[in-house]
C-alpha cells in the first residue's frame, strides 16, 4: 500500500490497468486483476481503502468481508494511490493518459485500460435552508462519524428516503445523538411490500431489525419528508409534514438524502455511453468505449455486494487467459433484482418536486436561486446565464437535483473535471520519461 | 489516516488559537467536534459547513497551512495544523 504521493515532481506510473476508485467494486476489480499478474495501479481519492461503504471509525473495526477484501488488494500487488483525485484523461493510439492531483502533485498515468469504480454521491433536494451548517447528506453524516465526529446529545433528525437511513440512524444513536425523528419519504404500503420482498435476503431482515433495535425509542415515520429548515448561522429547527399536517421540530443536525446518484463524469469524458444517469455496460461490464470497463455503483446503485461482484468481474475480463464463471454471473443477476426491487420501493414521491421556493439556493458553489433557473430550458442555458453548476463541485450537488426537478438531461462535461492546482494542470512529462513508481512484476499483456 | 483507540490527542492551532483535537480524525471532524459550524462564507456571504463528508461538495473548504480552498473531509489532522475557518464573518 502507497501513502500518498508529495513533493513537487511530476510522478509517472506506466501500467496495464487504471482501476478509478477503491470502494468494494475497485479492490475487487484491482485484486482479480493484479493476481493475474497485470500491473496495475489504483487511484483513490480517500484516506484509506474501503470508499464510503467500509470507511471505519478511527479505532474501530470494520466488517470481516472487508478486512478479506482489503488484505488481498494489499498482497495482489496492485499500487494502491491515496489521496488522488483524477482530473482529466487523454486517449490516444490505444493508451491512456490519466492526470491526477495526488494530494497537490500532478501524477500522470499511462495505462492500457481503464476500470471505472467512481462510485456514487447523495442526491440532495433542494428547500430553504437547507445550505444552513448542520443540514448534512446522510452518507455525509455516517462519512463523518466515521472519520472522528462526535454527535453526543445533539438532537438529529434523519429525514430522506432509503435504506441508508437505517444503519446511520444506528449508528447515531449508538454514538449517544438524540435521536428526534427518522422520516422515509415513501409511503408505509412501498416500504412494507420492500420489506415482505426481503424474505430471500433474510440476513438483510437480520441486518434491519439490528438496526432498527439500535433506535426503537424514536419513531420511524413513513410518508413523512421535511419542507424547510431555520436557523440563524446554523440549524435550529426544521418543518416537517405527512402530506396531511405540518409541524415543527427543534433539532441541531439535519440529515437528508434521497438516494444515490452514480458518478459517471470521468465515463462521460471519456465518451462512455450512459443511460438513466449510469454508465453503461455488457455483460463483461465493458462500457461502450474499448478498453474501458466500468464497475459498483457508477453503473446502476445496487449495494456493496453487488459491487464486489461486477468488481470480480471486469478484473477477469481484463485478465489474460482468464474467464469469468457461470456463478459470478447468475450471482450478478440475483443481486440486480433486488436492487430494482429497492429503487422502486423507495421511489421519490412528486411533492419533493415542488419542495423548494423561487428563494431557495439550489446551486450552493455560486449561490443560484431555484427561481433564478426555474426558466431555463435546459442545463447548459441555466449553466450559461446564472452560473449555477459551475463552482467548484462542478454541478455534482445541483445538476442532480435540477435534473430530477426538471427531468433535464445532462450537460456535456469538459475536463479539468474537478478543480485543480495550475501546476498540476500544466505539468508536463517526457514521452520517455522513467516511471516513478515500478512495479515488480510486468506482464503487459492485457487488451490483445 | 492512523488509527488510534481514541487516547492521542494533537495540538492545531484554528483561527490562531490553540487546541486540542483527537488523533486520527480527519479536519472537518476536528473542526465539528470543536462546535465550529462555518467552516466558509459562500459568495453571497451565507455560513456553510459540511454536507457530503467525502470530497463531492466542497462546502467544508477552509484554509490549511496558508493553502486556501483545502476540502477538510478529505484531509487528517496533523500535530501542529493550522486551519482558518470562517467563523468570524
Amino acid at each position: 500500500m502507497m501513502a500518498p504521493l508529495s513533493g513537487t515532481d511530476v510522478a509517472l506510473i506506466v501500467a496495464d490497468v487504471a482501476v478509478i476508485g477503491a470502494g468494494p467494486a475497485g479492490i475487487a476489480a484491482a485484486v482479480r486483476a493484479a493476481e493475474s499478474g497485470l500491473r496495475v495501479v489504483v487511484l483513490d481519492r480517500g484516506l484509506e481503502p474501503g470508499g464510503q461503504i467500509w470507511r471505519h471509525v478511527t479505532g474501530g473495526s470494520i466488517p470481516r468481508i472487508a478486512q478479506h477484501w482489503i488484505a488481498q488488494l494489499t498482497r495482489s500487488g496492485a499500487k494502491v494511490i491515496h489521496g488522488t483525485s483524477v482530473v482529466d484523461v487523454q486517449s490516444e493510439d490505444g493508451e491512456f493518459e490519466i492526470l491526477a492531483d495526488s494530494s497537490g502533485s500532478a501524477l500522470r498515468v499511462r495505462t492500457g485500460g481503464i476500470i471505472l469504480a467512481t462510485g456514487a454521491r447523495e442526491l440532495l433536494i433542494p428547500f430553504d435552508g437547507w445550505t444552513l451548517p448542520g443540514v448534512m447528506g446522510i452518507g455525509g453524516t455516517q462519512a463523518l462519524l466515521k472519520s472522528g465526529a462526535s454527535f453526543a446529545g445533539k438532537r438529529v433528525i434523519v429525514a430522506g428516503s432509503g435504506p441508508l437511513m437505517l444503519p446511520v440512524a444506528a449508528s447515531l444513536a449508538h454514538s449517544g445523538a438524540r435521536l428526534v425523528l427518522v422520516a422515509e419519504q415513501a409511503p408505509r404500503r412501498a416500504v412494507t411490500r420492500f420489506a415482505a420482498g426481503l424474505w430471500r435476503s433474510p440476513a438483510l431482515v437480520a441486518q434491519a431489525a439490528r438496526y432498527r433495535a439500535r433506535f426503537l425509542s424514536t419513531s420511524y415515520s413513513t410518508g413523512t419528508w421535511i419542507t424547510a429548515a431555520h436557523g440563524t448561522g446554523r440549524l435550529e429547527g426544521v418543518t416537517v409534514t405527512n402530506g396531511r399536517r405540518t409541524w415543527q421540530a427543534a433539532a441541531d443536525v439535519l440529515c437528508t438524502g434521497y438516494g444515490l446518484v452514480p458518478n459517471v463524469e470521468l465515463a462521460r469524458l471519456l465518451g462512455c455511453e450512459t443511460r438513466d444517469g449510469a454508465i453503461t455496460v455488457d455483460a463483461q461490464q465493458r462500457t461502450t468505449v474499448a478498453n474501458v470497463l466500468a464497475v459498483g455503483e457508477a453503473t446502476g446503485i445496487g449495494g456493496a455486494p453487488l459491487s464486489l461482484v461486477e468488481g470480480e468481474i471486469a478484473g477477469l475480463t481484463v485478465s489474460p487467459r482468464s474467464h469469468v464463471p457461470d456463478a459470478l454471473l447468475r450471482k450478478r443477476t440475483a443481486l440486480e433484482s433486488a436492487a430494482r426491487r429497492m429503487l422502486d420501493a423507495f421511489a421519490l414521491r412528486e411533492e419533493l418536486r415542488s419542495l423548494p421556493s423561487a428563494n431557495t439556493i439550489v446551486c450552493r458553489c455560486e449561490d443560484v436561486s431555484y427561481g433564478s433557473v426555474k426558466n431555463a430550458a435546459c442545463a447548459r442555458q441555466a449553466k450559461l446565464y446564472t452560473r449555477a453548476g459551475m463552482g467548484p463541485c462542478q454541478g455534482r450537488t445541483c445538476m442532480p437535483a435540477l435534473e430530477f426537478l426538471f427531468a433535464w438531461q445532462p450537460d456535456t462535461i469538459r475536463p479539468p473535471i474537478e478543480p485543480a492546482l495550475v501546476s498540476v494542470l500544466s505539468s508536463e512529462i517526457a514521452d520517455n520519461a522513467t516511471p516513478s513508481i515500478l512495479f515488480n512484476s510486468s506482464v503487459g499483456e492485457a487488451y490483445q | 489516516m492512523a488509527i488510534n483507540g481514541g487516547a492521542a490527542e494533537l495540538n492545531i492551532v484554528v483561527d490562531d488559537q490553540r487546541m486540542r483535537v483527537a488523533a486520527g480524525t480527519t479536519v472537518a471532524a476536528a473542526l465539528f467536534n470543536l462546535g465550529i459550524a462555518a467552516f466558509r462564507r459562500s459568495v453571497s456571504g451565507e455560513p456553510r459547513g459540511p454536507v457530503c463528508g467525502m470530497g463531492v461538495c466542497f462546502e467544508c473548504r477552509v484554509t490549511i497551512d496558508s493553502m486556501p480552498h483545502q476540502r477538510a473531509c478529505l484531509i487528517a489532522v496533523t500535530d501542529g495544523m493550522h486551519i482558518r475557518t470562517a467563523s468570524e464573518p
